[in-house]
């Protein structure tokens, strides 16, 4: 006959008692989340089938905002740019952040000091890189032309051809990778040396070896910040805004630049049209976990996890 | 065992929830028009007032700020410098607690009347006894929405043309070739004054300063972008189309807006190497106050100035400027008030301009002048210049010229949508994106969308 335990109740178990002193430690960041996140977003759900104006009590309208969204060609014209600029930002970064993080890697002197380097770019207020990006891109007198001109390339117009603005936005993209690179920097020294010996004890090259054992190996960081950077990208706001809507151009425009976040933000805070622009942030914010899905299902098969799938 | 857990979790949703719901806004319902016995030019105020969006930074806005708290008898003022953040201002007010008064650009003035989130001033204006007649009347205009003054003008900004009379010189031409009389001469200026060695673009011919500008140009052509009462949008009368046409073919004469765009973007507009300075351009329109800092940083620079004239040869500008206006529910409006009619009285003005008149003799500089928004106010400063020389003093003559010669858009309650949609236009134009008439077709669709919209909204509020 089996002994019989009297179970404690289980507010009186350690395990309970690990709980609570779990739920107290976090309890700053829950009631943080809960007021300042989650309230927000559940409220913002609310005020997207209202007409609201910040000043006035918000009117319940249904779904006009979100038939709104269907029917306003400025929605089209956003998604389309912000979805070609995460197309062509978002690859750029991560080539040019693991090409340099394996320079880093390979560095022998100074590595310190170069790690710095390409870090401190990543501190510029996006402002600044708006504002940077202006005079950097500067089709007459910018420095990107006056190199392309030492190869005898007439530089585009940048900052004004609705062709060449987002090439720009994504090689200004570029100041910020300084992030990337660190994360990169560190999933490669946790790459086993022995697999690189073994490797050219086979006669590896070093294109073999980087994409042979490098690139499987942390493949799961490159996921991480190719997840992370279309998330951004999706989101992008604060450089392209100070550069073609905001302080850098107070009056003129560029519809090539006009990302949705941009658009959102003209409706809440410049037209206060605080209902539709809550409509507009919950379609992105569907637009973005879709794509999100999407990309965990194609890439999870490129992805080497050690010991398997998490 | 998932129970505890569950409730706990409920616990603090529903706490947070309770917490957060205090925070719903309190705005709503009509504005409570207040009365004119609530504003009494002998009463004195304690305590202190917050002025939001206005930085006494030079001593034309300190010289005023002092009188003004002299005037309000012992209260004192508290500034909250910078520009307008119009969303710090809303949640203010939608949270109920506004400043006592807001520092606002005149246009912005029709879209917070007609939203509720300041009040009519006409009892103000009443019980103080404020005499309207000496403010600029298209000024006062500009913050007149339904039959009612939303807002105390002040400052007035207008343009004049400004030309490099070297350039002008070389290329055989005069200020009379550029200050708009005649639109085909206009045109041949900018071809013969541009410099373009290799297709670079080293020096601007003429700068239309689209799009910005665009009102004048279309006014210089006989049209008003929006009607009268404010509600109907005439972007794309034949008129504005034209004036358009003719503004963006100038930088078409001159290589193409990209290229004039990215030489004016990177000249040091404010310092010693202005375009001016550096023969990089040769005229433009422009606002008055360019003409000071023109003088203070490059006082040698070779530069003519005129008004800027109709096709028939009148002068014209374009008024602009700021305002103050009392928000709802600021908690002292009575002080508000007195504020705002002290930092625009005649006598005020004289003090500033005093102010500024020693600092320019301490510093060996003349006293260019100020645009007030009040003509009386302008009179009086106008008699206390002192020269710069031929150079500066035609400016200085230009631009007061000009202030008698002004137009301005009317208040309305869509004021930034209107905006955006012409200005889009125009960018679409200049990006070569669009046809000036296309672009000012779907302009005008887009304005009397947003106008019908705003008015609707007003209506079903005031009725």
């Amino acid at each position: 006959m089996p002994a019989t335990h009297s179970k404690a109740p289980f507010w009186r178990s350690m395990r309970w008692r690990d709980t609570r002193a779990a739920l107290l430690f976090i309890s700053p960041w829950i009631i943080g989340f809960l007021i300042f996140t989650a309230w927000p977003v559940i409220n913002s759900a609310y005020l997207s089938l209202t007409d609201y104006d910040v000043i006035n009590d918000p009117s319940f309208v249904g779904f006009d905002n979100y038939v709104q969204l269907f029917q306003d060609p400025k929605v089209g014209l956003a998604l389309r740019n912000t979805f070609l600029f995460t197309v062509m930002s978002v690859p750029t970064q991560l080539v040019v952040s693991l090409a340099l993080a394996l320079l880093l890697n390979s560095a022998t002197k100074a590595t310190g000091f170069f790690r710095t380097a390409f870090f401190l770019p990543k501190m510029t207020p996006p402002v600044a890189i708006g504002i940077l990006l202006l005079m950097l891109f500067n089709g007459q007198n910018g420095l990107i032309n006056a190199f392309l001109g030492v190869f005898g390339i007439d530089g585009p117009a940048w900052t004004t051809d609705p062709a060449w603005v987002k090439p720009g936005l994504v090689l200004m993209s570029l100041w910020t990778v300084g992030s990337s690179i660190v994360i990169i920097l560190a999933a490669l020294r946790g790459v086993p040396q022995e697999l690189y010996d073994s490797a050219l004890v086979d006669g590896a090259g070093w294109w073999r070896r980087t994409f042979r054992i490098t690139v499987p190996l942390i493949s799961p960081t490159l996921f991480f910040l190719f997840i992370v950077d279309s998330i951004n990208a999706l989101q992008s706001f604060t450089e392209a805004y100070t550069a073609f809507f905001g302080s850098g151009n107070t009056t003129y425009s560029n519809d090539a630049a006009l990302f949705y976040a941009i658009y959102l933000f003209q409706q809440a805070f410049e037209f206060l049209h605080m209902g539709y622009a809550s409509a507009l942030a919950w379609l992105l914010f569907i637009v973005i976990m879709a794509i999100t899905g999407v990309q965990m299902l194609v890439t999870r098969r490129f992805v080497h996890y050690e010991g398997g799938q998490p | 065992m998932r129970t505890p857990l569950v409730r706990w979790s409920v616990l603090s949703v529903s706490l947070a929830l309770a917490l957060t719901s205090c925070a719903k806004g309190t705005g709503g319902g009509a504005t409570a028009t207040p009365s004119a016995g609530q504003f009494n030019p002998s009463a004195t105020f304690q305590g202190s007032i917050s002025v939001m969006g206005f930085g006494a930074t030079d001593e034309i806005g300190s010289t005023r700020v002092d009188l003004a708290k002299k005037a309000l008898g012992g209260a004192d003022v508290k500034l909250i410098e910078g520009d307008l953040d119009i969303q710090q201002f809303l949640s203010s007010v939608a949270a109920g607690d506004p400043p006592d008064i807001i520092y606002a650009n005149r246009d912005q003035i029709g879209t917070f009347a007609s939203r509720g989130a300041i009040i009519p001033l006409t009892a103000c204006v009443e019980g103080e006894q404020i005499d309207t007649s000496m403010y600029n009347k298209n000024a006062l205009a500009q913050v007149t929405f339904g039959d009612e003054i939303w807002a105390i003008p002040e400052f007035n900004q207008v343009q004049i043309i400004m030309a490099n009379g070297d350039l002008l010189k070389q290329a055989g031409l005069t200020i009379e070739d550029v200050n708009g009389s005649d639109w085909s001469k206009v045109t041949a200026a900018a071809k013969k004054l541009v410099k373009a060695p290799g297709g670079k673009l080293k020096v601007i011919g003429y700068d239309s300063k689209l799009p910005e500008f665009l009102p004048l140009w279309a006014k210089a052509n006989g049209a008003d972008l929006l009607s009268a009462d404010g509600k109907t949008a005439q972007l794309n009368s034949p008129q504005v189309v034209k004036a358009l046409e003719f503004a963006v073919g100038i930088y078409d004469e001159q290589g193409g807006f990209a290229k004039v765009k990215a030489v004016r973007d990177s000249a040091d507009f404010f310092g010693k190497g202005n375009q001016f300075a550096k023969n990089e351009l040769g005229a433009m329109p422009m606002e008055q106050w360019y003409v000071n800092v023109l003088n203070d940083v490059s006082p040698k620079a070779p530069l003519v100035f005129d008004t800027f004239r109709t096709p028939q040869g009148e002068p014209l500008a374009y008024s602009s400027g700021s305002s103050w206006a009392i928000p709802k529910g600021a908690k002292n409006p009575g002080a508000a008030c007195r504020f705002a009619k002290t930092m625009t009285l005649v006598d005020s003005w004289k003090a500033a301009a005093q102010a500024r008149l020693d600092k320019r003799k301490e510093e060996g500089k003349p006293f260019t002048g100020v645009l007030t928004g009040n003509v009386k106010a302008d009179a009086e400063i106008e008699k206390m210049l002192t020269s710069g020389g031929a150079t500066w003093d035609a400016g200085v003559k230009a631009f007061y010229e000009a202030n008698e010669h002004t137009f301005s858009l009317p208040a309305n309650p869509a004021d930034s949508e209107f905006k955006k949609a012409w200005q889009d236009a125009v960018n679409r134009v200049l990006n070569g994106q669009d046809e000036p008439h296309a672009a000012l077709d779907k302009a005008q669709e887009d304005a009397q969308a947003a106008l019908d919209k705003a008015w609707a909204g007003w209506t079903k509020r005031t009725n």
